[in-house]
């Protein structure tokens, strides 16, 4: 009896302890001198490298201001910090884990994911609760058609990543005597929609110069062999060959173009440093002469109060993280930046005034100038070509920051 | 269809396109032998037999950082796996043997998730493939290039397909095993240890699936979210051959290659897994129908 008593008592005790911490007022964002902002990565599935680079980037522009004295808003001073979930690469779950933030854990102020693809699912949520979104690694240009307000991109848009490669060639062909359009293109890209919008831009640059495209291939995301492309580049003999498919794209190329020994005279690709072609044990010298897009490098001449220079952002995030910050990195840590800076300009905490004072974003930081337009691109940053030389990313476009010459054409492998 | 005059103009093209067919093919179907095997001897259809391919390219690529020639790998990364087969089929998988084939689907297809998400935090997401330092060959006045490193794991890819057909027919624990795909009951009425017989499928299946992995991080990448792609040709080879027939499971391994790459070329890349799966389907009613026609039917 007394035994029945007392359990039933303990077990009431234990509920109510249970009920008391479930109801807990949720982490309201801004508690005590705190402001959180939220993000979505990918931190397993098939977006899991640039998803850790994204992430590392955030932590450390996120630990560099709060080093620095955090934000000002409205006379108070606060630390920064990140709630993150895992999108697993998905952006269904991507868009779950935003309402989640937003509605749950009351997030006010986003950070983007990585992948055009997963900003694509991320953005309606954040903009039917009017909450601000500030991305650096979706760069699709449908992003912004959509007339959303409470989106802004800090990286340029995906169709001018390889612009430059064909206006390379139009030059080279001009010089050689040539007319531009007589350069053949051939375009093989992954089929997702960050490397079908390089596509588009390659496709609209080569129509404005008039230059034939004789390869078109768009490859589904599971196969992992270039065996027939690479046959029709043998056959048709383009002048540029441009390829996007993500890491697994430029690592595949790479190899399978030194091992056919199909010669092209220009290669262009995207990813070049997340697939680490450079590597020396991993891919010897195959990467010679390709030219690679990049958002960001760290010898461009940028800079910032939070970082410094793009080199000693570079110097900061190899010490932290052992590792040369790929671009994605890079963009990641600007976005940051822009927040610290609108919030401090915003004078509040309130959403609607956050949004303004994004919107009126002028800044440099180390990864570029930042200004926003109606739709929430950045256009005041371009895009830069880099070519392997001598086992190392050298500038070559545009330019502003050229540090090295184009060798063009590739020599061909028989002379290497 | 306009690479289809190309093909004409230069007929060498169709020589280079089937080259490259087969030696792609065999690596899927080894991949495919082995979940033939399985399936057949144990009516398991291995979900999972994607993600052990990519662990065995992992265990070969951590052999060859620490030093070994990738080529030696191949039978090491096999070893190791065949112990892992072992360990699955003792853990999870002589539950579900018995029991309903949608159980074991399930089983292994959770298998699949628990190994990628494994093999993510053990190895980290980057993409890694091993160098065999071989190069190229070049056949007909240089129009042609052969990847010496994918004529070897071709050879390999036929050898052990052809060894194992071989101990099947030929070792005691061969007719065991055929045995037991014939009739199970009967194979333990006369004295077989069935419980043996499928764990050492199983673990001859990871084996397989070892040494494709390590094939693959020698020609391709490995990554823990590929593997998808092995266990779907795998899939298919096995429905297009059928299940008895192990010759023919290598058969139209190499065959799928081919036909892949062809449609690759002729129709764009965007069409090769398409048209794959076209034919699938197309094979089955045409099979089927000529079954019927023959008054016989697929048991």
């Amino acid at each position: 009896m007394y035994q029945r008593a007392s359990s039933v008592r303990a077990t009431a005790l234990a509920a109510a302890a249970v009920a008391l911490t479930l109801s807990a007022p949720v982490a309201v964002q801004a508690a005590g001198d705190t402001i959180t902002l939220g993000a979505a990565v990918s931190l397993t599935g098939k977006y899991t490298t640039a998803g850790n680079h994204t992430k590392n980037g955030y932590e450390l522009a996120i630990k560099r201001i709060n080093e620095k004295g955090g934000v000002t808003v409205g006379g108070k001073t606060y630390k920064l910090a990140i709630k993150y979930y895992d999108d697993e690469s998905t952006p269904a779950r991507g868009a779950q884990l935003a309402e989640r933030l937003i509605q749950q854990d009351g997030i006010k102020f986003m950070l983007g994911p990585y992948s055009s693809g997963l900003t694509k699912a991320i953005a309606p949520v954040t903009e039917k609760y009017k909450i601000p979104m500030v991305e650096g690694n979706g760069a699709s240009r449908s992003l912004f058609n959509k007339g959303y307000k409470y989106l802004f991109a800090v990286l340029s848009t995906s169709e001018q990543y390889l612009k430059e490669a064909i206006n390379l060639a139009a030059q080279q062909a001009k010089k050689a005597g040539k007319d531009p359009s007589s350069v053949k293109v051939a375009v093989v890209v992954e089929n997702d929609p960050f490397s079908l919008d390089i596509r588009a831009g390659i496709l609209e640059d080569a129509a404005r110069y008039g230059m034939k495209v004789v390869i078109d291939d768009k490859f589904p995301k599971e196969v992992n062999d270039m065996s027939s492309s690479l046959t029709k580049v043998r056959a048709l003999k383009p002048d540029v060959l441009v390829v996007s498919g993500h890491s697994k794209g430029a690592s595949l190329v790479t190899r399978q173009l030194a091992e056919t020994r199909i010669d092209v005279p220009m290669l262009a690709l995207t990813h070049c440093e997340s697939a680490k072609v450079t590597d020396k044990a991993k891919f010897g010298d195959k990467a010679e002469y390709t030219l690679c897009a990049t958002q960001w490098a760290p010898t461009m001449s940028y800079s910032d109060k939070w970082f410094g220079s793009a080199a000693d952002y570079a110097k900061t995030f190899k010490a932290a993280y052992d590792y040369t910050p790929p671009y994605q990195a890079a963009e990641s840590s600007a976005a940051v930046l822009v927040y610290a800076d609108a919030l401090a300009r915003a004078g509040a905490l309130d959403t609607k005034k956050v949004r303004d004072a994004l919107a009126a974003t002028d800044m440099q930081t180390f990864y570029g100038n930042i200004k926003f337009d109606a739709t929430g691109k950045n256009i005041a940053k371009p895009m830069a070509l880099r070519q392997i030389q001598g086992g190392e990313y050298k500038v070559v476009a545009p330019a502003k920051w050229a540090a090295a010459k184009l060798i063009f054409p590739r020599p061909k492998w028989s002379e290497r | 269809m306009n690479n289809l005059d190309l093909l004409f103009q230069d007929p060498i093209l169709i020589v280079q396109l089937l080259i490259d067919g087969l030696l792609v093919g065999a690596v899927f179907a080894l991949a495919a032998y082995g979940m033939a095997l399985v399936w057949g001897v144990m009516n398991v259809i291995n979900i999972a037999q994607g993600e052990l391919v990519i662990l065995g390219g992992y265990i070969s690529y951590y052999l060859y950082v620490a030093g070994l020639h990738p080529l030696l790998t191949v039978p090491l990364a096999a070893a190791a796996m065949y112990v892992v087969g072992w360990l699955l089929y003792r853990a999870v998988i002589f539950r579900v043997v018995d029991k309903d084939l949608f159980i074991s689907l399930l089983a292994t297809f959770g298998i699949s998730i628990l190994l990628q998400q494994v093999m993510n935090e053990a190895f980290g997401a980057d993409i890694r493939n091993t160098d065999p330092g071989l190069s190229t060959w070049f056949l007909f006045n240089d129009m042609v290039t052969v990847a010496q490193v994918k004529v070897v794991s071709f050879v390999f890819a036929i050898v052990l397909g052809a060894s194992l057909v071989w101990f099947l027919k030929v070792s005691r624990l061969g007719q065991a095993i055929r045995a037991t795909a014939q009739n199970a009951r009967a194979a333990r009425i006369m004295g077989i240890d069935t419980d043996r017989v499928y764990a050492t499928t199983f673990s001859i299946n990871a084996a397989i699936c070892g040494a494709a992995g390590a094939l693959v991080a020698m020609i391709w990448v490995v990554h823990p979210y590929i593997g998808l792609t092995y266990t779907v040709r795998s899939f298919m080879i096995v429905i297009v051959a059928g299940l008895g027939n192990l010759v023919g499971v290598i058969v139209a391994g190499l065959g799928l290659g081919v036909v892949e790459n062809f449609a690759g070329f002729l129709l764009g890349a965007e069409f090769q897994t398409a048209f794959l799966f076209t034919l699938l389907v197309v094979i089955l009613v045409g099979r089927n129908l000529l079954l019927r026609r023959q008054r016989r039917y697929l048991k």
